[in-house]
């Protein structure tokens, strides 16, 4: 008892209660976003003729907002003409379906029905409606036949206004975003630039070859896999976080190191 | 083992050689006995200066592979992403000294790290002379050195982060063009001299390179020397405390004491910016590419100490002025030139002329030698919170888009609450912190007047609670004691009602009123409520009792 009264009057016992008050915030704070999760039921695909497969789908998950024929609501957007790429971008990065209604749909996990086979069902369904850009073929997304300086160039021109010269995204207006590109696989990147999804503009065939996307693609996947020579990349963001570190960690490390070498022990009364 | 009595002739033939041809002796008897004051925030200003000593070391070693030359090559270097692509020599030039050269980008990441807490130290060095006080007489001068030193280092800055021209650093010297071709009249002129013609042109990395090596660097060094002698010879302020006067100084001798920690703390300085630049990468240009006017970065930022500036740029509102009525005559473009002059002006300028303004206020010309305790003179540290205030916003607002991005903040709500908060924030951080300043005050008074809790609470006879006090350490006492009231001048009116000379005009009843406000004791040390009840303490150590319940006598006197 006595040495519990002794621990509460310690000069760090305030901060101790501030961490373990901050802690409790955050645990319970983490426990409501869990319990918070939507539970999709899951459903099992047949393989059948894709075209029809992918209406049967679309009509079960995605005509609340698109409407029973694509065709487009106050919600959402028509889908015809917007290819089956559109379709592979949206759902294999789990935009779509999307959650909540918001400024952009964030990347999120897939939905437990959505798979490879699904996707390419809806995909074909949305393409039967009025073409589109296609999902790319292999070779024309692969990075190591592309020219990563070329692509640096390109990508320095056409991409880091909004998504930032390391890829790390950055913020456009009223609340929306450039994603960054780290997770984005090959395929993503080259169907989220023929397609233009969210705020992103389309950059075509004939605005950037797809031999130059290849390139881009190899510069991006050649940048975010590249080990920061300098030590910690510091979210690779630039002077604000550098900012952050020279005053939370350097000015203070120096300033304790003061309080350390002028502390004189306190004489006992 | 034999003691030694005299000292031996190995020591005593060389130095008495040196003293009688140089004469050194008594200067070194002096200087070496030189008292130094002792709290941990005088050793602030050092960052700064043991920064400077790293910087000038790193520096020198970046100068031996940096080429100041805008010349377009082909880089064919060991960093693959870039391989083939055209840049000036001096980007080249600094990809090679981050990956060709031996330990370059260890000492480029140094450098870049010892240049953001230079700067840091600076602005908390500054802080700590602001709030004590110390910048009075007679030490006026010595901070407006200190003044023009940080404004040297912000374009000392500047140009050591154009240097590399890479991308991102290419943004902000659009930026600097920006603001110095919106300047009336004379902006194209500054400009074409600046850049040697349009913007960038083949002059400017070569012309900021002479000025970061050469010019600020030799008047840095200047002012830092001046800085450093008028310290010296005037003597460092210090803490209230036991003995301590304005005609003393209480701490330990140069040599060894404070030579020891001053050794000391170079080491700390040198070991924190080291292990930065070991463990945090800094200024990675590989990945921001190099500079091309027609590119630009989201996320394109300055180093922090110019992040105010960017702040006040990005929450300004798109004022222009047409001349005339049409843009043949000339644009005033408010939106660059205010946000680029009006805070750097209010900050600099309210910086150098504070000591000045301060006096004319208070009248007080005596000399002080004894720091003020921030507490004890509320109006100067409600201003510098204030300022504090002023200038945080502006610099969080320089991240918005960080801010943003990272927290899923709207960003044109950034701006918007950017907009309201810089006149707002300055108002409520000046209010807060007067009741706070007066709140501590009215704690020391109770310390003073009341003593400190024991903790002990006692029953009497008749079933009363008291708490027990007891007086307070002899040392904190006699820091508490330190304060001084804030001088006044006689601004009372004569049995006629005719104001003192001086301040009839508007001008002087302006004064009067601002002494009025800013001087006097606001809260004396000594509870004159306190007196007859508790007359105990002090004397003889007697414990003081009173109750704890019940007195009402102590509530009033927590209100006025």
């Amino acid at each position: 008892m006595i040495r519990i009264t002794a621990w509460r009057r310690h000069p760090l016992a305030r901060y101790a209660v501030l961490i373990l008050a901050l802690a409790l915030v955050g645990m319970v704070y983490a426990a409501f976003v869990q319990a918070g999760k939507p539970a999709d039921a899951a459903l099992a695909a047949g393989k059948v003729d894709d075209v029809a497969e992918g209406k049967s789908l679309f009509v079960q998950h995605c005509s609340s907002c698109h409407g029973m024929n694509a065709e487009g609501t106050t919600t959402a957007p028509t889908l015809i003409g917007v290819g089956a790429a559109a379709v592979d971008f949206q759902m294999s990065t789990g935009r779509m379906p999307a959650g909540a209604p918001g400024p952009q749909a964030p990347r999120k996990p897939l939905a437990p029905w959505v798979n490879e086979t699904t996707t390419r069902q809806i995909a074909a369904y949305v393409q039967s409606l009025g073409g589109g850009p296609q999902v790319p073929a292999a070779e024309h997304v692969d990075p190591k036949l592309g020219d990563a300086g070329k692509g640096g160039e390109l990508f320095r021109a056409n991409c880091i206004q909004c998504h930032n010269w390391a890829g790390a995204g950055g913020a456009l207006t009223q609340g929306k975003y450039a994603p960054n590109l780290n997770s984005a696989t090959p395929t993503q990147i080259y169907e989220a630039m023929i397609t233009g999804p969210q705020a992103m503009p389309v950059f075509n065939d004939t605005t950037i070859t797809p031999e130059e996307k290849r390139s881009m693609i190899a510069y991006i996947t050649q940048v975010r896999e590249q080990k920061d020579p300098g030590g910690f990349g510091l979210g690779r963001i630039g002077p604000v976080t550098e900012g952050l570190v020279a005053w939370i960690v350097g000015l203070s490390a120096l300033a304790l190191a003061a309080i350390w070498i002028t502390a004189k022990k306190r004489q006992k009364s | 083992m034999s003691e030694l009595k005299t000292v031996p002739q190995a020591i005593t033939g060389p130095s008495n050689f040196l003293d009688e041809r140089l004469g050194g002796a008594n200067f070194l008897k002096r200087n070496l006995r030189k008292i130094f004051p002792d709290h941990w925030s005088f050793l602030l200003g050092e960052i700064a200066l043991y920064s400077f000593v790293i910087l000038l070391l790193t520096g020198t070693f970046l100068t031996f592979w940096y080429k100041p030359s805008m010349m377009e090559v082909a880089y064919d270097g060991s960093y693959a992403p870039l391989r083939g692509v055209m840049m000036s020599e001096a980007y080249a030039s600094s990809l090679e000294i981050s990956f060709d050269v031996r330990g370059g980008l260890l000492i480029r990441q140094m450098h870049h790290w010892a240049a953001l807490l230079f700067v840091a130290g600076m602005m908390v060095h500054a802080l700590r002379v602001f709030f004590t006080g110390a910048y009075r007489k007679p030490r006026e001068i010595n901070w407006i050195i200190g003044v023009l030193l940080l404004t040297l280092a912000l374009a000392e800055g500047l140009t050591g982060y154009s240097l590399p021209d890479d991308l991102l650093s290419g943004a902000g010297l659009r930026i600097t063009e920006g603001v110095a071709i919106s300047l009336p009249l004379v902006g194209t002129y500054i400009t074409f001299f600046l850049f040697g013609g349009e913007y960038p042109g083949h002059d400017v990395i070569s012309r900021f390179y002479s000025l970061h090596i050469l010019l600020i660097p030799g008047i840095l060094l200047a002012l830092i020397s001046a800085h450093m002698v008028l310290m010296w010879v005037q003597k460092h302020t210090q803490m209230p405390g036991k003995g301590r006067t304005n005609q003393n100084v209480v701490g330990a001798p140069f040599y060894p004491a404070f030579m020891a920690k001053a050794g000391a703390y170079f080491l700390f300085t040198l070991g924190v910016i080291a292990g930065l630049g070991t463990f945090a990468q800094i200024n990675p240009i590989w990945i921001f590419g190099p500079y091309t006017p027609a590119d630009v970065s989201a996320g394109s930022q300055p180093d922090f100490y110019m992040g105010f500036l960017e702040g006040a740029l990005r929450i300004m509102p798109p004022w222009e002025i047409n001349l005339f009525g049409t843009a043949h005559a000339g644009t005033l473009p408010l939106s660059v030139i205010i946000p680029a002059l009006v805070p750097m002006g209010i900050i600099m300028t309210g910086l150098a002329l504070y000591p000045f303004l301060e006096r004319w206020v208070t009248g007080d010309h005596r000399e002080h030698h004894v720091a003020d305790r921030p507490r004890n003179n509320p109006h100067r540290t409600s201003i510098g919170i204030s300022a504090m205030t002023f200038y945080g916003v502006l610099w969080l607002l320089g991240a918005n888009d960080e801010i943003s991005a990272f927290f899923h903040i709207s960003l044109n709500w950034t701006t918007y609450a950017g907009r309201v908060l810089i006149f707002l924030g300055p108002a409520l951080a000046y209010l807060i912190t007067y009741r706070m300043c007066l709140g501590l005050q009215r704690s020391d008074q109770a310390v003073i007047s009341h003593g400190v809790e024991s903790g002990v609470i006692k029953r009497l006879p008749h079933g009363e609670f008291i708490e027990v006090h007891t007086p307070p350490a002899e040392d904190i006492e006699a820091h508490m004691r330190g304060k001084q009231p804030v001088p006044m001048l006689p601004v009372a009116e004569d049995a006629a009602g005719i104001p003192p000379k001086g301040m009839r005009g508007p001008l002087g009843r302006l004064r009067a009123r601002m002494s009025k406000a800013y001087g006097g004791e606001k809260i004396p040390l000594e509870d004159p409520h306190g007196h007859e009840e508790h007359a105990a303490i002090g004397h003889g150590g007697e414990e003081e009792q009173h109750a704890a319940v019940g007195s009402s006598d102590d509530d009033r006197s927590l209100t006025h």
